[in-house]
């Protein structure tokens, strides 16, 4: 089901509160589709915090800021449209808080992601199902939220338009592995100052947003009742600058990105199948981004539309 | 199935369409015009000058006879070097060519704001101090911290001024005009012929300023200062518009008069502004001895206040002697109902969620990276002196006008800072959350009020017209760091009120300088 992975997604709003648009990327990561007129839904909670960041390559802490976290509620639809089609929208509520120093933290509902994903084509092989499968999507912000209030922001105000490739396989033991590659363009955003210093000095009120790309990879045990998978992924912003020692962050600083994970979920069949999973995520390597541990926990549930 | 692949296809040729947007944001300098005043201050070797006690105080040698068989030869350099310009010099010359005094401005912030950052502390919870003498390693020499910068400002302005005033004598005084005058077949490329005497040429007598000036107060850029030297000095003998004895007259006046306005930075106490903790200590326990809460640093680790001496950085407007007239009025006791009212509303008027409160505090917070305050006011008399097309002289006059009166804006304020030593509104209620860094040093005053008072004052003084604008955004600056959480509304009012005070002694100095 497709919100499992809805999971390694919102982690991804971690860090420095940024890549939503890899959230938005991930949610349509799974490698399985819903039915015809089958919709599931899934109210989500993530929690990510660091205490660790990294300044351009420089892993250091800040007692000014202390530990940093990010929290977020999301909801998501996916609805198949047909058996090959299927539709994902959601949307965070997300909130932020240092535990050191003044800096205020910031709250507020992010960004809209909307997807499709097509199942291109699927075939026997290998003692299993093969699938190749296209996503195409877009993110936009539905609030005003402060992009320039790093690293205390809830996102960073650009649109998005992704497009990704995935294979993804199910073996009939119920083994599977997926993997994916993601292309995502940025648009750039406006901030409420007139100039700002990246590696100039840039006298507008627009940031150029370079775009990002990533890989992700999952694998594990997955059967209708239960699943656990291991997850990795990496994260790149393509382009974009370092933040300079003992600087403040910036919408289009060069983050990277790279985390492992477990996720599992079970599906409750005296609850109507309701399932509930979870998900730990850790970063191991990054860039301008917070070194960050991330879980989720995770309800979502089918809806049958169809007449018979 | 074929629905699908039309949907697929739509969306690749949207994502292509996006993709093919031109998303380059450029901004790094001002596009400008080419400078042509309509004024060209020929009096202005008359105007009164700041470090100089006459214009003529550093010697200017006669320059060759137009008709000279020497002056020809170089008039004939320029021509070949008109014709053989380079794309890189012709990129150059139209860079410059708005006018010197505008672009070393710009470049002075781009300077500001890339060493506006705090030193990092060292793994034992000690900071590194920036040393002049070894710029190069970190912490870079400077930290260009609001007061650093302020004095910047300053010194930069007023050596291209002294420099420009003497250099407008001598051009009086010998009248060579510029080669284009000479020899009517020279065109010079993107220069706007002028009448005005060449010799020696303005922009080199403001690039021989900035050499020596921004080398001293950025040591750690001097290649880049030397290689904006060699452009904006020579940038007109390639342009045909000026010969190379213009040029190199100039260098060496702007240079001479520099040192003696360095001279003066020198022993201004800037050296000894930094303090101690020894020093800060005992400013702590004077106001305690008093049964006042004092403020201290909530950095982590603690980190001494920012110059805490900067309060006896000696001034350009005001006798450092009559330091308590212009020292705002004693703030409420700590202990008191009306500083615990002061304290409440802060609480009240720091509301993250409130998005207009937050652009404003955003649009002026002008804090780490940024080219300060002082800074923001420069942008806007850069805008103003352009839009009026005011010649180098008056232009370096403004610059010099206010940034003098904003540097002893810091002055003043930093001495109440210290003299006061009120907590930040985080020290006594730490549930006040802030929307913006919090600074590290006392609260009473503000320096972005005091700053922006005192140019606000200034710039409706020059450009009246525009008045009562620039005192509403001072007003808004002010006001932007109680919305911001990290001042009272006494500390933003009377910043202001200090501020207006420094910048009137810079209105009554523009009045009597033989400018107006």
């Amino acid at each position: 089901m497709n919100f499992r992975t809805t999971l390694s997604l919102l982690l991804l709003l971690g860090g420095f509160g940024l890549f939503p648009v890899f959230s938005g990327a991930q949610s349509l990561t799974d490698g399985i589709f819903m039915n015809k007129k089958f919709l599931c839904a899934g109210v989500f909670y993530g929690h990510d915090a660091w205490d660790e960041y990294w300044e351009g390559t420089l892993l250091r802490t800040n007692g000014n800021i202390g530990t940093v976290t990010t929290q977020n509620v999301l909801l998501g639809l996916n609805y198949g449209i047909t058996d090959r089609l299927n539709a994902v929208v959601m949307a965070p509520y997300v909130w932020t808080e240092a535990s050191a120093g003044t800096l205020a933290g910031q709250s507020g509902i992010q960004d809209l992601t909307l997807g499709l994903k097509y199942n291109v084509v699927a075939f026997n092989g290998l003692g299993g199902r093969m699938s190749v499968q296209a996503v195409a999507g877009g993110s936009l912000p539905l609030t005003d939220y402060v992009a320039d209030h790093l690293p205390l922001s809830i996102g960073l105000q650009s649109k998005t338009l992704f497009g990704r490739g995935i294979l993804h396989y199910a073996a009939e033991n119920n083994l599977t592995f997926l993997l994916s590659g993601t292309y995502t363009l940025r648009s750039n955003i406006e901030i409420d100052r007139e100039s700002y210093y990246t590696t100039e000095q840039i006298y507008s009120n627009e940031v150029e947003m370079p775009d990002a790309a990533q890989l992700y990879f999952r694998g594990g045990y997955y059967s209708f009742r239960w699943g656990a998978e291991l997850t990795a992924s990496h994260n790149m912003t393509l382009g974009g600058f370092d933040i300079r020692r003992q600087d403040m962050p910036f919408p289009s600083n060069n983050m990277d990105l790279t985390r492992v994970g477990v996720e599992a979920f079970y599906r409750f069949s005296f609850l109507g199948d309701l399932q509930l999973l979870g998900q730990v995520n850790q970063t191991v390597a990054g860039r301008n981004m917070g070194k960050s541990l991330g879980w989720t926990l995770g309800l979502t549930k089918f809806i049958n539309f169809n007449k018979d | 199935m074929k629905k699908h692949i039309l949907s697929l296809l739509a969306f690749s040729v949207l994502f292509f369409i996006f993709s093919a947007c031109d998303k380059e944001v450029t901004g790094e300098y001002a596009e400008l015009q080419p400078l042509s005043p309509a004024n060209q201050d020929l009096n202005a070797g008359a105007w009164k000058t700041v470090v100089l006690a006459t214009p003529d105080e550093v010697a200017v040698p006669a320059p060759s006879d137009v008709n000279s068989a020497e002056y020809q030869a170089e008039v004939a350099a320029s021509k070949q070097a008109l014709a053989g310009l380079t794309d890189e010099q012709k990129e150059i010359i139209r860079y410059w060519s708005a006018g010197s005094v505008l672009r070393w401005n710009e470049i002075m912030r781009y300077l500001v704001a890339k060493h506006n950052l705090a030193p990092a502390p060292n793994a034992d919870g000690t900071y590194p101090v920036p040393d002049a003498s070894n710029p190069f390693s970190y912490p870079e020499f400077p930290f260009a911290n609001p007061p650093y910068s302020a004095r910047a400002y300053a010194y930069a302005s007023v050596a291209q001024f002294d420099a420009l005033v003497a250099g407008w004598h001598f051009k009086s005084l010998y009248n060579r005009p510029a080669p284009y005058n000479v020899d009517a077949t020279i065109e010079p490329y993107h220069v706007v012929k002028t009448s005005l005497p060449t010799y020696p040429l303005e922009d080199a007598v403001v690039a021989g300023a900035a050499f020596t000036m921004l080398r001293a107060l950025f040591p750690a850029d001097t290649a880049f200062i030397n290689e904006k030297v060699n452009e904006a000095a020579w940038y007109k003998q390639w342009a045909g518009a000026a010969v190379a004895s213009d040029v190199t007259a100039g260098l060496n006046l702007g240079k001479s008069v520099a040192a003696k306005v360095l001279n003066r930075a020198k022993s201004d106490g800037m050296k000894n502004a930094i303090g101690s903790k020894a020093i800060q200590d005992s400013l702590q326990q004077r106001v305690e001895a008093l049964g006042e809460t004092s403020w201290k640093s909530l950095e982590s680790p603690n980190r001494l206040g920012m110059l805490v001496q900067f309060g006896k950085v000696k001034p350009w407007l005001f006798d450092p002697a009559n330091i308590e007239a212009v020292r705002p009025a004693a703030p409420p006791s700590t202990q008191s109902d009306a500083f615990k009212a002061q304290l409440e509303e802060v609480k009240r008027e720091a509301d993250p969620s409130d998005r207009e409160k937050m652009r404003i505090v955003h649009f002026w917070a002008d804090g780490t990276g940024t080219y300060t305050p002082p800074g923001h006011w420069n942008v806007f008399a850069f805008e103003e002196i352009y839009n009026a097309g005011q010649s180098e002289v008056r232009a370096a006059r403004n610059f010099a006008l206010l940034n003098m009166a904003m540097m002893d804006a810091a002055i003043a304020c930093w001495e109440a800072k210290y003299h006061y030593m009120v907590p930040r509104p985080s020290q006594m209620d730490p549930s006040i959350k802030t929307l913006t860094g919090l600074p590290n040093f006392p609260a009473y005053t503000s320096g972005h009020s005091t700053f922006s008072a005192a140019g606000a004052t200034v710039l409706g003084h020059l450009f009246p017209s525009k008045a009562a604008t620039f005192n509403a955004w001072a007003e808004e600056a002010s006001l932007s760091r109680l919305y911001g959480g990290i001042h009272y509304r006494m500390d933003c009012e009377a910043g202001l009120l200090c501020g207006q005070v420094i910048g009137g002694f810079a209105v009554d100095r523009a009045r009597t300088d033989g400018a107006e």
